[in-house]
């Protein structure tokens, strides 16, 4: 099912005030699985997922989403099976309630109104969110708003989940709640987070952005264990794979996943 | 400014979405009722008062009828007036001649004009607001594009209209962020707002640049869709045709003149 990649080939980017953002970035996503983006700021991850969703087009290289290249031709296809969810999600919720926010997307795909309404009812009800349909976006509290951006999303049937910063603003309760809807979703996701422990949650595998180029690109373990690496790059070993009770909540993956076990 | 306005101005939003007979009404229906209104009532000469007077039916049976709270609409009125009092502010000490004289009270050409300017700028607001409290601009801007209006521009007044928000969720974070560090002065340097206007500007264009780009990932084209489908019925006609024909003939005849004279001549 080929529609349901991502593959880079030698990427480049430049804003156009100059600042070079990527920098030959290879690499390939395949149908169903769950990619950690990871870097410190100013890596690239923003940069690299709005070119997931043709928000930025490579100044350099290719980039292909399914069975199309990236570019400004492909943008509606490609906005079809790529679903994107911001870091903030007030970014991405301003109808004025959130039925009408959840019901923007498949409105735009032309879908007729009664395939909407069954489109919102269901993305909201797989959110847990279906109270809040009437309520105005920016009365919600923020673990409801990265909920109903998340069912903004979920309404248009995405192939591919892209999710930007998703535990970002969350509280810990929120954090969890997000944790376990997103290991509910069987879609292709991408998620840039400097969370490294909702990472080692989510993904099997962890793409290593650093200035704009791609320092590593191998299994959870692999990456999170290599102590060098997350230094040379900015990065730290998730709390969850040090071997602290009290960080890792006391389980024992924590200890299965630390290096020493391998 | 602080939350509550923001709230405020998304409480325009929130009234759009009542089910009332005035909100079921047809968008394009409402919208040109509400442009026949407008010219009729800046169509009259720059003394007339009386005249408008019984245009203020129109604003008043829409609010009653669409539930809406006449304290808020008056409020959001008193906010923008000071637009109306600055152009008409000129009017009485320009034009001294004496004009009426209201049990006692001589009134000059320029107090004339000037109520004739606010009573106006009352009327078109109100039944702007109305329009906007009852159809939202969503749908305003739908069925101006059902008009005929151009995309590009109907396009541009979405934008505009839902610009306001964030420049005013900004405006709320930035004064937040003086506040907190003036240290209790009042006399924060001129200066300081000068560089947080300027902030404010940028920061607001970044995060409208966010919006839009959001908006696109989910297939926003520049086509404005939306959930109801509307179809012009019966009574949509009548709503246009009724009113229409009411303001005619409310700016052909003075209806508080003749009243006036049939009771005049009931009481002779």
């Amino acid at each position: 099912m080929s529609h349901h990649i991502i593959e880079a080939t030698d990427l480049h980017f430049v804003y156009p005030d100059g600042t070079r953002a990527l920098n030959g970035v290879s690499f390939r996503i395949t149908h169903g699985e769950s990619v950690a983006i990871v870097g410190a700021n100013g890596a690239g991850k923003s940069t690299l997922l709005l070119h997931f969703n043709g928000c930025l087009m490579p100044t350099g290289g290719s980039l292909r989403v399914g069975d199309y290249p990236v570019t400004r031709e492909t943008v509606g296809q490609i906005r079809r099976s790529v679903g994107v969810v911001f870091q903030d999600s007030d970014d991405q919720l301003f109808m004025p309630t959130v039925f009408d926010d959840v019901a923007f997307g498949p409105l735009n795909m032309g879908l007729p109104p009664d395939e909407v309404e069954k489109r919102v009812a269901s993305a909201l009800a797989t959110v847990g969110s279906s109270h809040l349909a009437a309520r105005p976006p920016y009365r919600l509290s923020e673990g409801e708003k990265k909920a109903v951006a998340i069912a903004s999303v979920l309404s248009m049937a995405p192939a591919i989940m892209v999710m930007d910063e998703p535990s970002s603003n969350l509280d810990q309760h929120a954090r969890r709640a997000l944790i376990n809807l997103l290991r509910t979703f069987e879609h292709t996701k991408v998620i840039a987070t400097h969370d490294l422990d909702l990472a080692a949650d989510l993904c099997e595998r962890v793409i290593v952005l650093d200035e704009g180029s791609v320092a590593a690109d191998d299994s959870v373990r692999n990456v999170f264990g290599n102590r060098d690496l997350l230094a040379r790059c900015h990065l730290e070993m998730p709390l969850g794979m040090q071997r602290c009770p009290i960080c890792s909540g006391g389980r024992s993956d924590a200890v299965d996943r630390s290096p020493g076990r391998e | 400014m602080s939350h509550h306005d923001t709230r405020t101005l998304g409480y325009l939003d929130r009234l759009s979405e009542l089910d009332t007979p005035v909100h079921r009404t047809d968008s394009r229906a409402k919208l040109f009722t509400t442009l026949v209104f407008v010219v009729t009532v800046v169509s009259f000469g720059k003394y007339e008062i009386s005249a408008l007077i019984p245009f203020l039916l129109y604003p008043v049976v829409l609010a009653a009828l669409g539930n809406l709270p006449l304290n808020y609409l008056a409020g959001r009125i008193a906010v923008v007036a000071p637009f109306a009092v600055l152009v008409a502010v000129f009017n009485p000490i320009l034009d001294r001649e004496p004009m009426l004289v209201l049990g006692g009270l001589r009134l000059s050409g320029g107090w004339v004009s000037f109520i004739s300017i606010v009573l106006r700028f009352v009327l078109t607001v109100g039944a702007a607001l109305i329009l906007l409290a009852t159809t939202g601009m969503n749908r305003v801007c739908h069925a101006l594009e059902k008009m005929g209006v151009p995309r590009v521009f109907t396009g541009q007044l979405l934008f505009l209209y839902r610009y306001l928000f964030t420049l005013a969720e900004e405006t709320v974070r930035m004064t937040r962020a003086i506040s907190v560090r003036t240290a209790g002065r009042s006399n924060v340097p001129v200066r300081a707002y000068g560089s947080a206007a300027g902030h404010l500007l940028l920061r607001t264009l970044d995060r409208a640049q966010r919006v839009y780009a959001a908006m696109c990932c989910r297939g926003f084209d520049g086509h404005i869709r939306t959930m109801r489908t509307e179809r012009i019925r019966s009574t949509d006609i009548l709503f246009v045709s009724g009113w229409s024909a009411l303001f005619v003939l409310m700016r052909l005849h003075n209806v508080p003149r003749i009243l006036g004279r049939l009771f005049m001549e009931a009481i002779q």
